[in-house]
């Protein structure tokens, strides 16, 4: 059994405790958002938020995981998909066939919680999502335009993160 | 709880993400639940097999081929909506499913969709089917008038009498449409007179993507399924031998243990992560057979012997390439290798099968819906009629999902349980080892040079594996694959784009136990290499400059001079700024594309700076999704071209997952620089050419700044210091 804080809810889930975070995410608590795409933490595609840091879901064992530890997956990333990255991924049409985008998006909105404008180099060293169609050059602008997004909104940020806090009461 | 969302209008299936746990063993009616003929009496009027329009003006415009990420759905949209005269606003768009096709005579045409032929291929059809539901629609609110059609217009879903000013809207004829006979004739417009063909319109299918909430293969949940993960045996055209369940029958959620075909065995279980784990305990004994003695060594001598045997396939002859030899002033050869690659699509192979003794159905990413169903129904024993197939959003394609084989291991699977459906999804490492894989070819080129430097005789000689002998050998002509001589062939899609006084172009075929398959791009990709990368040497061998080199022989070919001119003169070749460039130019899938690579190699190490780029694909429907589809070709091909190679060792495939098989990532990716330049005139398709030009501009770009050339891949095996 494991007690897990998704997306602001408290879920109990019978399960071992070996199983990735991944597997009891997309077959326990039933958010397929959260992709499979290799299993060993090479590709990203399973990039889900512990605490508000990226982490690679496929390779993190469930039983590692604190009940007051918050995790975050792509359909609890904004209430309404409105989280900077994914305003910013809607004006540039970012995503192809938008497997890994999840990852990537999720893998992007953690790089922002620590740094809040980042340079190309850092997006370099932060983002190592595999992406096989070839959208990177738009994930490159889509970051640096939810900076700016960020910048003239700062009122998304603080509701998304209010909207966590009171579905977290709820839950 | 778990929930089973049946879109009525999209009939894909959805999971609501609320409940915990997997409800089983409720019971699935699967009969008519799906079935598109019980729907169509539900549905909005179909004005006719193109375009559906509810009474709230909503335009669904059905689309037959697959998106997997190329953009072609809204192409395809934007070509109906454009004769349709339709509000793009309110353009939605729903996948017919093949069994419908089949029952319908058809009506879709193809569902095939690979060879960058998703528009190219339908562009005339699907442009005639809206512009015969436009007719209708006037010609229904001309009657209800009771005017003459020609006083009627369309624009916008608005239909305006011209002389009483009347209007309405589509949405309040489309009942009376429906009923009419569709036009004998049908006129399109004038491409001058395009108003959304030509747009760089958002994509239909974005928002879900940015959600989580876009399903895709391997997240479809139906009531009661159960899942499965499989293992077949990892040399290819090997069987099973033997497996020992004991272990993994006892483990936590698994229900059965099963062979399938002669090659495999799966793990049924509640969750897909309890079959995989218990997979993992199964003993499993193979029969490799013969090809276990099969390694990258003994392929490589097979091909080498090809490049000097005797052959009769000859693709290209102009002149005789020997009495060139005879009277030059000088002879230079030079050998090229190519490395198996694998499509590494990001969503693992995967489908989603229920069986009864008299209906099947399977739900799938696939890139041909059609053969996924011949597939599903030889796979379920039961006629064509019986079965269905509905197409799922796929997580990559690449070539790689126009193959059925994971459609059969699905159905297979799912007839051990009659009335449960079962999800099979591979393991990434299953996905390595299973693919169709980019074959692997070498080349020997010999040129002929006068005492000008001119190129006057060239050999190109393809030693290597054909797709078409393992997996379309009625294709082949006179035991010839035509696919292997791809951007050397004297005229079509894939000619060549150079005039040489005398050429050959030949191949030696020679086949491995390894499947080969169509990989984005095809054997463009291998050729534009072998070709691109000599003319390079050659200019160099001459002391000349590589464009003027080019030049020289691309007079006749002047819609690929104006892309290589295009992409030299926008990244400043011939320029002294410390960065080094390389060029590269080829037809393929009917367009003209070109690449200019700027490098700087410090200390060993290559820094793609920038690639400028163009491509002339004829008409261009949507501007936008073709520079995507040209940035998303240089992170393929420079991908291949760093990293991709897969090994064989005792007749199996080495590389399993991303550690061993890398792929790009935004760090290695340079700033690509594309310029969409439609002559107008033709179709050419746009989802592969360009990959052919991203690894020869690069490789000569390297040789620009270290005198070293690159003949065989991948470049991380290579020094370049």
């Amino acid at each position: 059994m494991a007690k897990l804080n998704i997306n602001g809810e408290i879920r109990n889930v019978e399960v071992d405790g070996t199983t990735p975070l991944l597997w009891v995410i997309r077959e326990q608590i039933g958010l397929t958002g959260t992709k499979y795409g290799c299993g060993i933490a090479q590709c990203g595609a399973c990039t889900v938020h512990i605490d508000g840091q990226a982490v690679r879901s496929c390779v993190y064992p469930v039983a590692a995981v604190t009940e007051t530890q918050k995790i975050t997956t792509i359909e609890g990333l904004s209430e309404d998909g409105d989280h900077p990255v994914q305003q910013a991924w809607a004006e540039l049409d970012t995503p192809q066939c938008g497997y890994c985008q999840p990852g990537m998006i999720m893998a992007s909105a953690a790089l922002l919680n620590n740094q809040p404008k980042p340079t190309d180099a850092d997006i370099d060293a932060q983002i190592t999502n595999i992406c096989r169609c070839g959208t990177f050059q738009r994930v490159r602008e889509g970051i640096h335009l939810a900076v700016n997004i960020s910048a003239s909104a700062p009122s998304i940020a603080a509701s998304t993160n209010a909207a966590n806090t009171t579905e977290e009461a709820k839950g | 709880m778990e929930t089973v969302k049946i879109s009525r209008r999209k009939f894909v299936i959805g999971t609501a993400a609320t409940g915990a746990g997997l409800s089983m063993g409720m019971a699935l009616t699967f009969s008519s639940k799906f079935a598109l003929a019980d729907h169509h009496e539900e549905m909005e009027p179909e004005v006719n097999a193109w375009v559906v329009i509810d009474a709230d003006d909503t335009v669904t415009i059905r689309i037959a081929r697959s998106e997997m990420g190329q953009g072609t759905l809204t192409g395809l949209a934007q070509m109906v909506a454009e004769e349709l005269e339709c509000d793009w606003d309110k353009v939605t768009w729903e996948y017919p499913t093949p069994g419908e096709n089949l029952k319908r005579d058809r009506v879709w045409q193809s569902f095939a969709t690979g060879g960058s032929r998703g528009i190219r291929g339908s562009h005339q059809y699907v442009r005639e089917g809206g512009a015969a539901a436009r007719m209708m629609l006037v010609e229904a609110a001309a009657n209800e008038w009771g005017v003459p059609i020609s006083e009627c217009s369309a624009a916008s879903s608005v239909i305006t009498h011209a002389g009483s000013g009347k209007t309405t809207t589509f949405g309040k004829v489309a009942n009376a449409a429906a009923k009419l006979s569709p036009p004998m004739e049908v006129t399109l417009k004038d491409p001058k007179d395009w108003k959304l063909i030509g747009q760089p319109v958002k994509r239909l299918d974005t928002l879900d993507k940015l959600t989580g909430k876009q399903v895709f293969g391997s997240d479809v949940v139906l009531p009661g399924m159960l899942n499965a993960s499989i293992k077949a045996c990892p040399v290819h055209g090997g069987k099973r031998k033997s497996f020992n369940a004991f272990k993994a029958e006892k483990m936590p959620g698994v229900r059965s243990v099963v062979a399938v075909d002669d090659n495999a065995v799966a793990v049924i279980a509640d969750t897909w992560w309890q079959a995989n784990t218990a997979l993992n305990a199964v003993e499993i004994e193979w029969d490799k057979g013969e090809s276990e003695k099969v390694s990258s060594a003994t392929i490589d001598k097979m091909l080498e012997e090809g490049l000097s045997a005797e052959t009769e396939f000859v693709a290209n002859k102009v002149g005789d390439v020997k009495e060139s030899y005879a009277k030059a002033a000088k002879t230079y050869t030079a050998d090229y290798s190519y490395p198996y690659q694998n499509h590494a699509t990001m969503e693992p192979m995967n489908a989603t099968a229920v069986w009864s003794k008299d209906r099947c159905e399977v739900w799938v990413p696939t890139q041909n819906g059609e053969s996924a169903l011949a597939a599903a129904a030889e796979a379920a024993g039961l006629p064509v009629e019986q079965c269905e197939v509905y197409k799922i959003s796929l997580g990559g394609g690449f070539g790689r999902r126009g193959q059925a084989d994971y459609v059969r291991q699905a159905v297979a699977i799912a007839k051990t349980i009659p009335g449960t459906p079962i999800k099979l999804l591979w393991t990434r490492e299953e996905d390595m080892l299973h693919g169709y894989y980019h074959p692997i070819t070498k080349a020997r080129m010999t040129a002929a040079l006068d005492e000008d430097g001119n190129l006057d005789g060239l050999h190109v000689r393809i030693s290597g594996q054909s797709i078409l002998a393992t997996l379309m050998a009625e294709r082949l002509g006179g035991n010839m694959d035509p696919v292997v001589f791809q951007a050397l062939a004297p005229e079509g899609d894939h000619s060549i784009s150079y005039t040489v006084p005398n050429l050959l172009v030949d191949h030696a075929m020679r086949n491995t136990h390894i499947t080969p398959g169509f990989w984005r791009g095809v054997n463009v990709n291998q050729n534009a290499i072998y070709m691109e990368c000599f003319l390079d040497e050659l200019a160099h061998e001459t002391g000349q400059d590589s464009l003027v080199f080019h030049r020289k022989l691309m007079k006749q070919h002047p819609e690929a001079l104006v892309v290589l001119e295009t992409v030299a003169k926008k990244s400043g070749w011939g320029e002294s700024d410390g960065l080094h460039r390389g060029l590269s130019v080829c037809k393929a899938f009917g367009s003209y594309v070109a690449a200019c690579a700027e490098v700087t190699v410090t200390d060993g190490k290559l820094k793609i700076h920038r690639i400028v780029a163009a491509t002339d694909p004829g008409y261009a429907v949507n501007p936008q999704q073709i520079e995507a589809q040209v940035f998303g070709s240089f992170a393929y091909g420079l991908s291949a071209m760093l990293y991709g190679e897969c090994t064989v060792k005792d007749g199996q495939i080495e590389q399993e997952n991303f550690d061993t098989y890398p792929s790009i990532k935004i760090a290695d990716m340079p700033h690509v620089d594309v310029t969409v330049m439609p002559s107008g005139g033709f179709w050419g398709g746009v989802g592969e050419p360009t990959i052919a030009v991203a690894a020869p501009a690069v490789l000569n770009a390297i040789f620009a700044a270290t005198g070293r050339r690159i003949r065989n891949l991948p470049l991380k095996d290579q020094d370049i210091s």
